[in-house]
């Protein structure tokens, strides 16, 4: 019944794990073809795959796993779609309804465990309560500020012995859930008229505008009114990265233009973005001359952390369609001698420190640059990959080196900071779009957290590529050691203790390749993404001693207090 | 400042769990907690007070309306509105202090329910202010026990929180 439930939900494909409290479910996979099953190798790559397969496709990805040790596996990956808003659904596994409470074998009370990171959980009592709690769980995770739902099902629930008339439901009514739709009209004419006269404005976009499928709409009202746009983490890809009016990523490592910009600003739009510490560092000293609009979905996110002066509570594309036609019958225009001179002002700083206008690291040595990865696998893809990532340095290379021109294309864990996210990410992408060019950016600290998804790529024939920038060490934990606890390197390198990973990726019956010199970085790439059909691990050595810059200045630093190199300062 | 907020929520299990793991989980502070059933068996009231500005209330009243189970909800102590509370408190009563503690229940308007020889049960209702100062008056020395519902809230006049 819950496996029918699911195909008529129109999912097309579960990633999970067996085990006991789940046999009786994973019988009824066995027994038809509609609903693709996918068997990791630990649940929390299941629960990152799904996730990932959710963030490329905009569908609900769903999880399957057993009870006790299966299920609190999935927490961790249950947490990182929290924290980003990632629709999915995990179905658990539970001892039979009536050991429930006993310690029984594999017991965890998983409702309990995963309520802090959920958006909402369901504990199943009677078989024939399945499909309307389905068809609940998938309307939940996915509208609204989207999230996690758990369905703990006890193993009698599922019992196939019980039978009952099925029946799937069309629509659903919650009584105490309304998510908001269309934003309040007389904010909205408030924030458009706040927007035509604002003289240094700034478009602050985060993954709300992707969730929300603003992306064009958002990209239009930049347009239209030649307004400088600046993405989130989350929200890259939200306007196209390689658009003059695009800042980069604002933010702890954005670029010194968006950073600038922000605190120099009169009149931010924010939408869909939440104010996040990583964005605003001091909040006290956040953007003083700004007047603040801010779109979400979710109330509760308006005002957390910096207060709104004009608060619109509604879907991100009901919301932007609405100021759209307010600007365009307006007939109203921005005061052009302003945006020109505020652009004059945007370009000059784009030409003082900008990462796009020139390099900023160090380019004359003999050892292979971080960034210079990212820049050959942004040629070498043509900008048009699905590019997932791990946590680190890496990340913040690829966030600031890869111009991400589409939504969706961007898959990394920007709320909770998840190291083992990239490997099973990548796998999620690759099973939602077979043909697509998929690469896991990583590095040989966080590709160990889940390396063993190796064996399911090989299994599912998911030729992902692996480009795992080698420092030897934990690159961003260093980093941080080097600028504020005098380069003391507690735990942080790895010494002797790698693995050979062109041999690992071939124990698993991948190809392995090892990059240690500059000048066959290119080539290397190019041979491995000619690899259409394998999976390609690329060892690449990188300087060990770089650092991410920009970096805010902490604590107690503004937006605009910026390291730009290790030595030099806004 | 303390406020009293009153939540309809559905009677369901894990309901209750997911209230009160709110708050920890936000670092908010409940000072008191009182659920029961309402006359619709499907849904139960729950009234709580605590205790911050208005940016933190807000907040509070924002992500309660954001769980699934809450249906409903209202700051009491926004309007005018009735609160009460009933305090069951075990005093010692022998010898002198036997009349005094009798009548400091009269003061209070409150019910001796069940007598030994050497002390009172005594039950007093009103707002949490009222109750403090009866504990007060009787002095810490005299108490032996005190059970307190916590606080119970209702608005004024014609306002009502229903579906």
């Amino acid at each position: 019944m819950l496996i029918r439930s699911l195909r008529d939900e129109g999912v097309e494909c579960i990633f999970g794990y067996p085990g006991g409290a789940a046999l009786h479910i994973y019988d009824a996979i066995f027994r038809q073809q509609d609903v693709k099953h996918i068997l990791v190798r630990h649940e929390q790559a299941a629960t990152h795959a799904a996730d990932a397969y959710s963030r490329a496709t905009g569908r609900v990805g769903t999880v399957l796993v057993t009870s006790g040790p299966g299920a609190t596996n999935a927490i961790t990956g249950i947490a990182t779609a929290y924290m980003d808003s990632i629709p999915m659904v995990v179905i658990s596994g539970q001892v039979v309804s009536e050991r429930i409470g006993e310690d029984a074998f594999q017991e965890t009370d998983m409702v309990g465990v995963s309520r802090p990171i959920v958006k909402h959980s369901f504990m199943v009592k009677h078989a024939s309560e399945i499909p309307d709690l389905v068809k609940k769980a998938y309307y939940i995770a996915s509208t609204g500020r989207p999230g996690p739902v758990v369905i703990d099902v006890p193993k009698d629930i599922t019992a196939p012995n019980e039978t009952f008339p099925y029946e799937y439901p069309e629509r659903v009514k919650i009584r105490s859930y309304t998510p908001a739709t269309r934003g309040h009209s007389g904010q909205i004419k408030k924030a458009v008229q706040l927007l035509m006269e604002a003289k240094r404005p700034v478009i602050y976009a985060g993954g709300g505008v992707i969730l929300g499928n603003g992306c064009d709409l958002l990209t239009e009202l930049a347009r239209m009114l030649n307004y400088p746009v600046t993405n989130t983490l989350m929200g890259l890809g939200a306007y196209p990265g390689s658009d003059r009016q695009f800042l980069g990523m604002l933010g702890m490592h954005g670029t010194f233009e968006a950073n600038t910009a922000m605190h120099h600003s009169d009149v931010i739009l924010a939408v869909g973005a939440r104010f996040d510490d990583r964005v605003t560092n001091t909040v006290s000293k956040f953007c003083p001359s700004a007047k603040i609009i801010h779109i979400d979905v979710d109330p509760a996110s308006i005002s957390k952390t910096v207060a709104a002066d004009v608060p619109i509570v509604g879907a991100v594309d009901s919301v932007l369609t609405d100021m759209l036609a307010l600007v365009k019958e307006s007939g109203e225009k921005p005061d052009g001698e302003a945006i020109a001179a505020w652009w004059k002002q945007i370009d000059e700083w784009r030409e003082r420190h900008g990462i796009y206008t020139k390099s900023r690291y160090r380019t004359d040595g003999d050892k292979i640059m971080p960034q210079d990865v990212i820049k050959t696998l942004y040629e070498v893809t043509k900008g048009d990959a699905y590019v997932t990532s791990d946590v680190g340095q890496h990340q913040m290379f690829a966030a600031q080196y890869y111009l991400f021109d589409k939504p969706r294309r961007w898959i990394n864990s920007g709320g909770l900071g998840t190291m083992g996210f990239g490997l099973p990410a990548a796998m999620g992408c690759q099973v939602a779009d077979k043909d697509a060019v998929v690469a896991c950016v990583t590095g040989e600290g966080s590709i160990q957290m889940c390396i063993q998804e190796l064996s399911t790529c090989a299994q599912y024939h998911l030729p992902v590529k692996i480009i795992c920038l080698n420092n030897q060490a934990l690159g961003m934990v260093k980093q941080w050691q080097d600028m504020q606890y005098d380069s003391r390197y507690s735990e942080s390198l790895y010494e002797d203790s790698l693995p050979d990973f062109v041999k690992l990726a071939e124990a698993y019956g991948h190809v392995g390749m090892k990059v240690t010199k500059k000048e066959e970085l290119k080539a290397k790439m190019e041979e491995c993404f000619a690899l259409t059909d394998r999976v390609v691990f690329m060892d690449i050595s990188v300087d060990s001693t770089e650092h991410v810059y920009p970096m805010h200045v902490a604590p107690n630093g503004s937006m605009r207090d910026m390291w730009l190199s290790k030595t030099e300062r806004t | 400042m303390r406020r009293i907020i009153s939540v309809l929520v559905e009677n369901a299990p894990g309901a209750l769990s997911r209230v009160v793991g709110l708050f920890s989980q936000r670092g908010y502070n409940i000072e008191t907690l009182t659920v029961a059933p309402t006359e619709d068996p499907t849904l139960s009231r729950l009234t709580l007070t605590t205790i911050g500005d208005d940016h933190k209330i807000e907040q509070i009243t924002k992500h309660l309306n954001k769980l699934i189970d809450v249906v409903k909800l209202v700051d009491l102590s926004e309007g005018a509105h009735i609160e009460r509370e009933l305090m069951l408190i075990k005093v010692k009563a022998s010898g002198a202090q036997r009349a005094e503690v009798k009548r400091c229940v009269d003061i209070f308007r409150g019910q001796i329910v069940d007598v030994t020889s050497t002390l009172y049960t005594i039950q007093i209702t009103g707002a949490a202010d009222k109750l403090d100062a009866f504990v007060q008056a009787v002095g810490d020395a005299a108490i032996l026990e005190v059970v307190r519902t916590g606080v119970s809230g209702i608005s004024r006049g014609e306002k009502v929180l229903s579906l």
